[in-house]
C-alpha cells in the first residue's frame, strides 16, 4: 500500500544499502568472478599469463562417452572366458589411449558398465572422480533428507509429551547441533575406528562377539553410510525443534475432536497432525537439502574423499582442486556447476511443493 | 657561545649515535614449528644468537603449524605478504621458485661444500634453499624378531631382495605374534606417501615423472615396472601384511608396543623406538631390482622473492649453518645433521651412535623426489593412486589415470618451463 | 499448545522414560567420551576405548592434558580471537540485517523487489564455492586502519568479520518476522510524523526480541565453528581462531589427550552458554520456524 507515508527512496536505500553492498561485494562479486575464472586456466599463483580457454574446463569435467564392445572370440568364433568364467572383453585401454579411431574417447575412464546380451556397454567419463562426487552428493541428499527429516519428526513427537523433565531431554537432543562439525568429526573417528572403535566394541558386546570388526571409514561400501549416520546425528536436533514448533501450533481442539470420535493413534497422526505440518515439512525439506549439498567438513577431516572415492563430494572436489592443487579455474568450474545444480533442485522443489489451488 | 656550541655538538653526536642504534632492520621469518616445542626452542635460540651477534638485523619469527604451513605461504604470496625468510620443504621448493615466491640465496658456497646433497635446494642451477638436516627412512625391526623368525640380517652392502622381504613378511604373519607384519604408516596421509613409498616404485624401476624430460609421466608411472610395483603394493594389503587404513595412534605407538614386526619409518621417530626397546635394528630398504632407494630432502631455509633485504636474510641463513646448531637440531628431533663434522658432535650420529647407520643409508640410497614445479600436483595425484590401489582399485587403470592427470597439469602450465 | 498428555500408569511411565533416556544416551555419548578422555593420559585413553571405561573417569585422571595443551598452543589467545570475531560479527549482523529487512518490509522504494530477490537467491550459493575467489578479492582490498592505508585483508580481524555480516538467511529470518508484525503500529507512528529511524528504533526493534535471539544464536554458531575460511585467510598466530588452532595438535606424534583437552576447552563454553539459555534458544528458533 504505497503512500507518501511508506515511500522513501533515500531511506530505503540507506537502510538496506549496507547489507546489499556487503553481499554484493562478498557474495555476488566472488560468484561472478568464479564464473569468469571457469572460462580460463587461471592458477592460484603462476608466472604464466592467464588464458581464455572457453568451455574446455566444462568439457573436461562433464565429458561422457559411450562404448559398446563385443566379447573376445577365439578363431572358432567361441566366446573366450577368463579364469572366473566371466566373458572376456578387449581391454578398454586400447580404445581410450592413443587410439586414432576414437579421438573423442581419449583419456576417458570407465565410470560403470552393464551387459546387454553378449555385448557390454561402457559408460565412460572424462573425470570419473568428479562423476563419483556428483553421484555421492546426490545419494547423500536423497538419503539424508527423508531420514533426517523423518527422524526429527519422530523425536519431535516423542518430545511433545507432557512429562516431567521433558525439557531436559529436549536440551540433550539438541546438544550436538551446538558442537562444531569438526569436533564432531574428530570424535566420531574414534567411534568408527576399525580396530578398537567404540562402535565395533558395542556391536561386539551386544552380539557376544559374533559381529565382525568393520573398518567403517576404510571400507568403500560403509564409508558413505558412516558419514551419513554421523551427519544425521549432529543435525537432527535442529530439525526436531522446527517440527516441534509446527506441532505446537496445531489446535488442541482438533485433537479433542479426534479423541471423541475414537480415532487411533495412527489415524490421529494421519488426519490431524500431518496436514497441520505441511508448511513445516516444506521448510525442513528445503533446509536439509541445501545443507546436504554443501557437505564438506566431515569429508575433509575424516576420509579426504576416500576410500576409492566413495565419499567424494562436489564441494570437497571444488576445494581440493582449487586450493589443494592450485587449479582455481577447475575449482570455480565445479562451483558454477554446483550452483546450477542446486538452483535447478530448489526450483524443482518449489514447484513440487507449491500450493495447489 | 662555546658552551652552546658544545651543547649543540653533543646533541648532534648523541642523535647520530642513537640513530645508528636504531638503524637495525627487522627481518620477518616464517617457520613451520608451531606446536612443536623442541624445534621452536632451537630456532628461537638461533634467532636470539644472531640478533645478539650483530647490529644490522633483527629477526622476528612467526610460527605456523606444519599441517597448514604450505597453504599459508601460498595465501601469503597471493596477498603479497610473504616474510623475508621462510622455510620450505625440499621437493616443494621448485614450485615456489618457479612461481616467483623465492629468490636465490646469497651465501658463501664454500660453507656448504660438505653438506649432504639432499640438503641443497637447487633449481635452474641456482641455490634457492639450504637445509640444516636431512631425513631418511629405514625398515625398523628388532634383532630378536629376526632371530625368532629365522631371517638373515641384511646389510647396506647386501640388502634384502624383494623375495627375501616378502618371505620375511610371510613368516612374521604366520608366527601369529603380531597384529600385522608391516607398519607402513598409511595413517600419515599427505607428503609421507610420496616420500616413503615412491622409493619402492623407484626400486622396481618406475618413477613419478620421467626425469629425462620432466614433461610427462607416461611410461614411468604406468609402464611395466610401475604396474609390477602396483601389483606388489596391492598384494601387501590383499594378503594381510599391512593395513590400508590405519589408526594414527597405531602409527605413533604400534611398533613400540609390539603390534608390528617391521615398521617403515623415518629417523624422526627413531628416538622413541630406541626408548622402547634395546635391540632395535635400522635395516636398509629392500632391493626390488633397481637398487635400494629411500627418500631425501627435508625442510630448508630460503629467501622470499619480495624481500627487500635479501642480504640480511641470507646473512641469517648463513649464520644458522654452524655445526653446533646442526648438532642441536639433530639431538632434539633425531634427524641427520647436514655435515659429518656436526654428526660427530651429536649423541646419535657420532661414530657408533645408535642412529649413525642413517647417515650411511642416506649417503648410499637417497634419491630426491622429482625436482620440478609440477611436483606439488604430482605428489597429490600419486598419493591418491597409492591409496586407491591399496583399497583394491585396478592397478593399470589407476596408474593410467594418474599419468593423465599429471600430464594434463604439466601441459596446462606450459611444461613448467622445461 | 497442543500436547499429548502423558499416561501416568507407572509402567508406561517407566517405559517412556527409558526410551527417552536411551535416545539421550545416543546423543550425548561422544561428548562424554571427549570429556573423560581429556582427563586421561594418552596410553590409557587409547586402551580404554576397548571398553566402557571410555566413558568413565577412572584410572589415572588429572588435568595434565589441559596444562600441556596450554603449553603447546596459545589456547587463551585463540579463544579470545574467536570471541572477538564472533561477538563483533553478531552485533553488526543484528543491526545491519534488521535495518535492511525493515526497509524491505515497511518502506516502498525503487528497486526494492529486485534487491530482495537477489539477496534471497544467494541462499543457494554454498560458501565453499565462492571461498577461493573471495580469497583473491580479500587479498587485494584496501583498509584504513591504525597503520594508514594498507592493502590486503589477510591475517586480520576484518577478513574474518566483514564478509559475513550480511547474509541471506539472517535477512530472510528478519523479513519473515517483520511481515507478521501488526502493520497498524507502523502506520500509526508514521502518521504521527515519526521518521523511519524512529519507527525502527522505537516501534519495531523492541518487538523483535525473539528473532534477534534466533539470528544471534544462529550467527554465533556459524562464526564460532568456522573452519574453512580461517584456515585459508589467517596464518599469523595473532589472529587465529580456535578451529585453526586445532592444527597445532596434529604434529607427527599426536597427543590425543591434549587434543581431547583442547576440544573440551573450545566446546564446553559453547555448551554451557547453550544450556544456560536453552529455553530461550529453542523457543526462538521454533517461533520463526513455522512461518516458512
Amino acid at each position: 500500500m504505497a503512500s507518501k507515508f511508506t515511500r522513501s527512496n533515500s531511506t530505503g536505500w540507506l537502510m538496506a544499502g549496507p547489507a546489499a553492498a556487503l553481499m554484493g561485494l562478498f557474495i555476488v562479486l566472488p560468484f561472478l568472478f568464479a564464473i569468469g575464472l571457469s572460462f580460463t586456466n587461471q592458477r592460484l599463483i603462476s608466472p604464466n599469463p592467464t588464458q581464455f580457454v572457453g568451455l574446455s574446463n566444462y568439457s573436461q569435467l562433464l565429458g561422457v562417452g559411450l562404448l559398446t564392445l563385443e566379447p573376445e572370440r577365439d578363431d572358432a568364433g567361441e566366446i573366450l572366458r577368463d579364469e572366473d568364467g566371466a566373458t572376456s572383453y578387449p581391454a578398454l585401454r586400447g580404445y581410450t589411449r592413443n587410439n586414432p579411431d576414437f579421438p573423442q574417447l581419449d583419456g576417458m575412464r570407465e565410470w560403470f558398465s552393464f551387459s546387454l546380451g553378449e555385448s557390454r556397454t561402457y559408460v565412460l567419463a572424462r573425470d570419473v572422480v568428479f562423476a563419483k562426487a556428483v553421484v555421492n552428493t546426490i545419494i547423500f541428499v536423497l538419503v539424508v533428507a527423508p531420514i533426517q527429516g523423518g527422524l526429527a519428526l519422530v523425536l519431535a513427537l516423542l518430545i511433545n509429551q507432557k512429562l516431567r523433565g521433558i525439557n531436559v531431554f529436549r536440551a540433550i537432543y539438541f546438544m550436538p547441533v551446538v558442537v562444531s562439525i569438526v569436533v564432531v568429526s574428530l570424535l566420531w573417528r574414534f567411534i568408527y575406528d576399525g580396530q578398537s572403535g567404540l562402535l565395533n566394541n558395542l556391536l561386539g558386546a551386544l552380539t557376544f562377539g559374533a559381529f565382525p570388526r568393520i573398518d567403517w571409514l576404510g571400507n568403500p561400501s560403509t564409508a558413505l553410510g558412516a558419514i551419513i549416520a554421523m551427519s544425521i546425528w549432529q543435525a537432527v536436533g535442529f530439525h526436531m525443534v522446527i517440527w516441534l514448533s509446527g506441532l505446537q501450533t496445531i489446535s488442541p481442539s482438533l485433537y479433542e475432536a479426534a479423541a471423541i470420535e475414537g480415532a487411533s493413534k495412527w489415524q490421529t497422526f494421519r488426519y490431524v497432525t500431518w496436514p497441520g505440518l505441511r508448511n513445516t515439512a516444506v521448510l525442513v525439506l528445503i533446509v536439509i537439502t541445501m545443507q546436504a549439498f554443501a557437505l564438506f567438513a566431515q569429508i575433509d577431516v575424516m576420509t579426504s574423499g576416500g576410500p576409492l572415492d566413495s565419499t567424494q563430494t562436489i564441494v570437497f572436489q571444488a576445494v581440493e582442486r582449487g586450493y589443494g592443487k592450485q587449479d582455481i579455474s577447475g575449482g570455480s568450474t565445479i562451483s558454477v556447476i554446483l550452483f546450477v545444480f542446486v538452483l535447478a533442485i530448489s526450483l524443482l522443489q518449489r514447484w513440487l511443493t507449491r500450493e495447489k489451488k | 657561545m662555546t658552551s652552546l656550541r658544545l651543547l649543540a655538538t653533543s646533541i648532534a653526536i648523541t642523535t647520530a649515535m642513537s640513530s645508528a642504534a636504531f638503524a637495525q632492520t627487522t627481518l620477518t621469518m616464517w617457520y613451520h614449528g608451531a606446536g612443536n616445542e623442541v624445534e621452536s626452542n632451537i630456532v628461537n635460540q638461533i634467532i636470539s644468537d644472531f640478533n645478539a651477534s650483530q647490529s644490522d638485523w633483527v629477526v622476528e619469527m612467526q610460527s605456523f603449524p606444519q599441517a597448514a604451513y604450505n597453504d599459508s605461504v601460498v595465501a601469503g604470496a597471493l596477498a603479497g605478504n610473504l616474510p623475508d625468510i621462510l622455510d620450505v620443504d625440499g621437493p616443494v621448493m621448485p614450485n615456489w621458485a618457479w612461481s616467483g615466491y623465492m629468490q636465490p640465496l646469497q651465501i658463501d658456497e664454500a660453507k656448504i661444500a660438505n653438506y649432504l646433497p639432499g640438503t641443497k635446494g637447487v633449481w635452474n642451477d641456482q641455490l634457492y634453499s639450504i637445509g640444516l638436516w636431512d631425513a631418511a627412512i629405514s625398515l625398523v625391526t628388532r634383532q630378536s624378531y629376526l632371530d625368532e623368525l629365522g631371517l638373515r640380517t641384511p646389510t647396506l652392502a647386501e640388502p634384502w631382495t624383494g623375495e627375501e622381504f616378502m618371505d620375511a613378511l610371510a613368516k612374521a604373519k604366520e608366527s601369529g605374534d603380531f597384529d600385522y607384519a608391516l607398519d607402513l604408516g598409511t595413517a600419515w596421509t599427505g607428503e609421507w606417501y610420496p616420500y616413503a613409498f615412491s622409493p619402492f616404485l623407484q626400486s622396481f624401476g618406475g618413477d613419478i615423472i620421467d626425469r629425462s624430460t620432466y614433461t610427462t609421466a607416461e611410461g614411468v608411472l604406468n609402464g611395466d615396472a610401475a604396474v609390477e610395483f602396483g601389483n606388489w603394493w596391492q598384494g601387501l594389503f590383499n594378503d594381510g601384511y599391512a593395513q590400508a587404513t590405519q589408526d594414527p595412534a597405531d602409527r605413533d605407538n604400534g611398533f613400540n608396543s609390539g603390534k608390528y614386526a617391521f615398521s617403515w619409518n623415518g629417523n624422526w621417530a627413531a628416538l622413541g623406538t630406541l626408548d622402547a626397546y634395546d635391540d632395535v635394528l635400522f635395516l636398509p630398504a629392500p632391493d626390488f631390482g633397481n637398487g635400494s632407494k629411500i627418500g631425501a630432502a627435508s625442510w630448508q631455509f630460503g629467501v622470499s622473492a619480495a624481500s627487500e633485504h635479501p642480504e640480511g636474510a641470507s646473512a641469517f641463513i648463513e649464520f644458522a649453518l654452524q655445526d653446533k646448531y646442526l648438532a642441536e637440531f639433530s639431538n632434539g628431533i633425531g634427524l641427520i645433521p647436514a655435515t659429518a663434522s656436526a654428526a660427530a658432535m651429536t649423541e646419535n650420529y657420532k661414530e657408533g651412535g645408535p642412529l649413525a647407520v642413517f647417515f650411511d643409508l642416506s649417503e648410499a640410497q637417497a634419491l630426491v623426489r622429482p625436482v620440478t614445479p609440477g611436483y606439488v600436483v604430482a605428489a597429490k595425484v600419486f598419493e591418491k593412486a597409492l591409496a586407491d590401489i591399496a583399497n583394491g582399485a585396478d592397478v593399470q587403470d589407476t596408474l593410467d589415470s594418474a599419468v593423465d592427470e599429471i600430464d594434463a597439469d604439466i601441459a596446462k602450465n606450459d611444461n613448467y618451463g622445461f | 499448545m497442543a500436547q499429548i498428555s502423558g499416561d501416568n500408569h507407572g509402567l508406561r511411565l517407566a517405559v517412556r522414560y527409558t526410551v527417552l533416556g536411551l535416545i539421550a544416551l545416543i546423543f550425548i555419548f561422544p561428548l562424554v567420551f571427549m570429556l573423560m578422555s581429556s582427563l586421561k593420559p594418552d596410553a590409557q585413553l587409547l586402551s580404554d576405548t576397548r571398553s566402557l571405561r571410555a566413558f568413565l573417569p577412572v584410572g589415572d585422571i588429572s588435568l595434565d592434558n589441559y596444562f600441556d595443551a596450554f603449553r603447546r598452543a596459545p589456547v587463551g589467545l585463540f579463544i579470545f580471537n574467536s570471541v572477538i570475531v564472533t561477538g563483533v560479527t553478531v552485533a553488526l549482523t543484528l543491526f545491519i540485517c534488521s535495518a535492511a529487512a525493515f526497509a524491505f518490509v515497511f518502506i516502498d522504494w525503487r528497486g526494492r523487489d529486485l534487491v530482495l530477490t537477489l539477496i534471497l537467491a544467494t541462499l543457494i550459493v554454498p560458501f565453499e564455492t565462492i571461498a577461493i575467489p573471495l580469497l583473491l578479492i580479500a587479498s587485494k582490498l584496501p583498509w584504513l586502519g591504525f597503520d594508514g592505508l594498507t592493502y590486503g585483508w589477510l591475517n586480520s580481524y576484518q577478513v574474518q568479520i566483514v564478509p559475513f555480516i550480511a547474509d541471506g538467511l539472517t535477512i530472510f529470518l528478519f523479513v519473515q518476522y517483520f511481515k507478521d508484525l501488526p502493520g497498524e503500529l507502523i502506520e500509526a507512528a508514521r502518521v504521527e510524523g515519526a521518521s523511519w529511524w524512529q519507527v525502527y528504533r522505537r516501534v519495531v526493534m523492541p518487538l523483535a526480541g525473539p528473532v534477534l535471539a534466533t539470528a544471534a544464536i544462529l550467527k554465533f554458531l556459524v562464526m564460532y565453528n568456522q573452519y574453512l575460511w580461517p584456515l585459508m585467510v589467517v596464518q599469523e598466530e595473532r589472529y587465529r581462531p580456535v578451529m585453526v588452532g586445532l592444527q597445532y595438535f596434529f604434529q607427527l606424534n599426536r597427543a590425543w589427550g591434549e587434543i581431547m583437552a583442547y576440544l573440551s576447552l573450545i566446546t564446553v563454553p559453547v555448551l554451557a552458554f547453550y544450556l544456560f539459555l536453552q529455553r530461550a534458544f529453542i523457543a526462538s528458533i521454533a517461533s520463526t520456524g513455522v512461518k516458512g
